[in-house]
């Protein structure tokens, strides 16, 4: 187990460095940076002292282990397009992100396992049909559109909830804000959750339904079902159960995609997160905040990644007896 | 002359098909396979096939079939703007679906703009499948090194989501081009950002058909009466890959028409000047509040049909080419 868990840190190291590398070029070879920072009029000698004063001229491995270092302790230097620190910003963008990305995937269980386990039992009735006609739409329409129409129908013509910004936000500690302790903020929420959970909503339907499937077959349900448990013994206590490994592990590789697909949430439903921040980087070539966005989703992925190997080991015991006895 | 050598070894009686005397065209025995079979069973897929066929067919035929050029600035009248479809209150029977914000008729608009979608969709499945067919077959067929370095890659990649991958290559490009030279290369950036996020999918089922392949007799023979490495590789085994890649290819055509327009939407795609579906919805989400739903509603509802038509007949195609489920 130890042996296994040290194997994968050190794959994530790996991974971890390749994607500071790419990051570290984009950073310092695409586009000048000292071009950026000054304005028209600065003189050649000003512009050569900020170089050296950024330490430009150094070797570039000196570079690299720096623009390490430096992203360690969180600093990814001043933002070309808003003249701030990229820490900063990010800083107060996280929290809406985070918060977004937590209520999508609390959405997506809750609906998805019993929707799941519903047309699992009873895969022959017209409602389980159109669930299934229901998640199929969900995984065909793309994020973008399923916001905008929700946007259509329950804002524009039921009037019934907000379609932009967070509402009422309530400053918890430092820049930390949060918008789940109002009514406003609350009703923000509801649209952009939806919009962001519904593919993974659908994922977690198709999956447990499957795994249901599978294990209704086995013999250790027949002989349950012979012994005379109770129906809902079987299919919550004994079927149930043994289709959470997996879809533990699937939730908990989505929660990184959840993050990055916030990013289209967050546009349609001008929701002040992370993933919007980024995107206005991309469009004005702010090199700094791409640069630390893609580290900060990339570490979310490897420690996810991690923590989701670690965990698939600890649940299901014939991994580790595969371990051992290799 | 390879069709004369081919001739020559069917006359000495070692043709591979004994109906060599009577060979039906190919149609007839398209008609005839069990793939034709399984697909005349099964209704949702016959409907998908022609809706499919329908909108690529009228896609191809934009110029011919679409009533207005939406590209000629001289038949376009701001008089015109806003239209709604022609059997709202105030439509005009010109426009059947009414006009955008410059005038333009939506019909032909989006016409075109499936055109432009689709041809980036297409373009991208294609570079997708060059690079992970060529990596896969490298891969799988020399195995060592070059194996582990082009799985290591793979393995990395597809811990990001594929619209993340697109969207970061898609920044890069930008930052190095320029904003103005970056609107002449966007369709090539598009293309390579899109297909690059998918190769993955079809190195890893390449390289897992070739090592099965590989120790095949054909491949042995082949390889005793001294072929090339490549010829083997791309004439001998490709061939007997095919199965699966024509399957990912049909699902990932969905996906990659989705990602476009999901970039496009971002405003990190196309173009207004010669919108795709993607970049229509998104000007039109502009109006969405002011009551003129039409603008992005119908793109949508194309975007939409167009992509779970495709998404349905990758799924079929799936089912039918499995052995598993026969």
């Amino acid at each position: 187990m130890l042996a296994f868990a040290l194997r994968r840190l050190v794959q994530a190291i790996g991974v971890m460095l390749v994607v500071s590398l790419i990051s570290f070029v984009l950073f310092r070879f695409v586009g000048d940076p000292v071009n950026q920072l000054v304005g028209v009029d600065t003189s050649p000698e000003e512009r050569a002292a900020l170089r050296e004063a950024l330490g430009l001229n150094d070797p570039v491995l000196v570079q690299f282990a720096r623009f390490i270092g430096k992203a360690v302790q969180f600093d990814f230097g001043i933002s070309y397009q808003f003249k701030q620190s990229v820490a900063g910003l990010i800083g107060q963008r996280l929290p809406a992100t985070l918060e977004l990305s937590f209520v999508s995937a609390l959405f997506a269980l809750l609906v998805g396992v019993p929707m799941g386990v519903y047309t699992g039992l009873y895969r022959d009735t017209w409602l389980a049909r159109a669930f299934l006609a229901v998640s199929l739409i969900g995984v065909s329409l793309p994020t973008f559109l399923i916001g905008i129409l929700l946007i259509f129908v329950v804002s524009v013509n039921l009037g019934w909830l907000p379609s932009f910004g967070r509402g009422e936000t309530v400053r918890v500690f430092g820049s930390w804000t949060t918008g789940l302790v109002t009514a406003s903020g609350l009703q923000s929420l509801i649209l952009p959750s939806i919009t962001l959970g519904l593919f993974q909503m659908t994922l977690i339907m198709r999956l447990v339904r499957g795994e249901m499937l599978e294990v209704l077959r086995t013999d250790y349900i027949k002989f349950a079902r012979a012994r005379g448990l109770s129906r809902r013994a079987i299919n919550f206590g004994h079927a149930l159960k043994n289709t959470l490994v997996p879809v533990i592990t699937i939730t908990g590789l989505q929660i990184g995609s959840i993050i990055a697909f916030a990013i289209i949430t967050e546009t349609v439903f001008q929701w002040p997160g992370m993933g919007l921040l980024f995107l206005q980087a991309v469009q004005s070539v702010d090199i700094p905040i791409m640069a630390a966005y893609l580290l900060l989703i990339a570490f979310l992925f490897v420690l996810i990644n991690f923590l989701v190997d670690l965990l698939y080991v600890a649940v299901d015991p014939r991994i580790r007896i595969g371990e051992a006895t290799r | 002359m390879a069709e004369l050598a081919d001739d020559k070894t069917r006359a000495v009686g070692t043709a591979p098909e004994p109906a060599d005397t009577a060979r039906p065209g190919m149609l007839a025995r398209a008609l005839d396979s069990d793939l034709f079979y399984s697909f005349r069973r099964s209704p949702v897929t016959v409907v998908s096939a022609v809706v499919a066929l329908g909108l690529v067919l009228s896609a191809v035929f934009a110029p011919w079939i679409a009533p207005h050029n939406p590209f000629d600035p001289a038949s376009l009248s701001i008089l015109d703007s806003f239209l709604p479809p022609a059997w709202a209150e105030g439509g005009d029977p010109r426009f059947l679906l009414g006009t955008d914000d410059q005038g333009r008729d939506m019909l032909s608009t989006i016409l075109y703009g499936m055109r432009i979608s689709l041809a980036v969709g297409f373009a991208s499945v294609i570079f997708a499948m060059l690079v992970g067919i060529t990596l896969g077959l490298v891969a799988g067929y020399f195995g060592g090194f070059l194996d582990s370095a082009i799985m290591r890659v793979a393995d990395v990649q597809l811990t990001f989501p594929a619209i993340l991958i697109a969207l970061l290559i898609d920044g890069a490009a930008r930052a190095l081009a320029g904003p103005r030279a970056y609107d002449e290369i966007v369709f090539g950036v598009l293309v390579f950002s899109i297909g690059l996020s998918f190769w993955v999918q079809y190195a890893r089922t390449v390289r897992g058909s070739v090592l099965v392949e590989i120790n095949k007799e054909y491949v042995l023979a082949a390889r005793l009466i001294g072929l090339r490495a490549s010829t083997i590789m791309f004439k001998h085994v490709l061939p007997n890959v095919l199965g699966p890649v024509l399957v990912i290819a049909t699902i990932n055509l969905a996906l990659a028409i989705i990602i476009e327009a999901t970039l496009s939407f971002l405003g990190v795609g196309v173009p207004p000047t010669q919108p795709s579906l993607g970049t229509l919805i998104r000007i039109g989400n502009d109006f969405l509040f002011s009551g003129e739903w039409w603008i992005t509603i119908f793109p949508g509802i194309v975007l939409a049909v167009l992509a779970l038509a495709v998404n349905l007949l990758g799924d079929w195609l799936r089912d039918a080419l499995n052995p598993k489920l026969r």
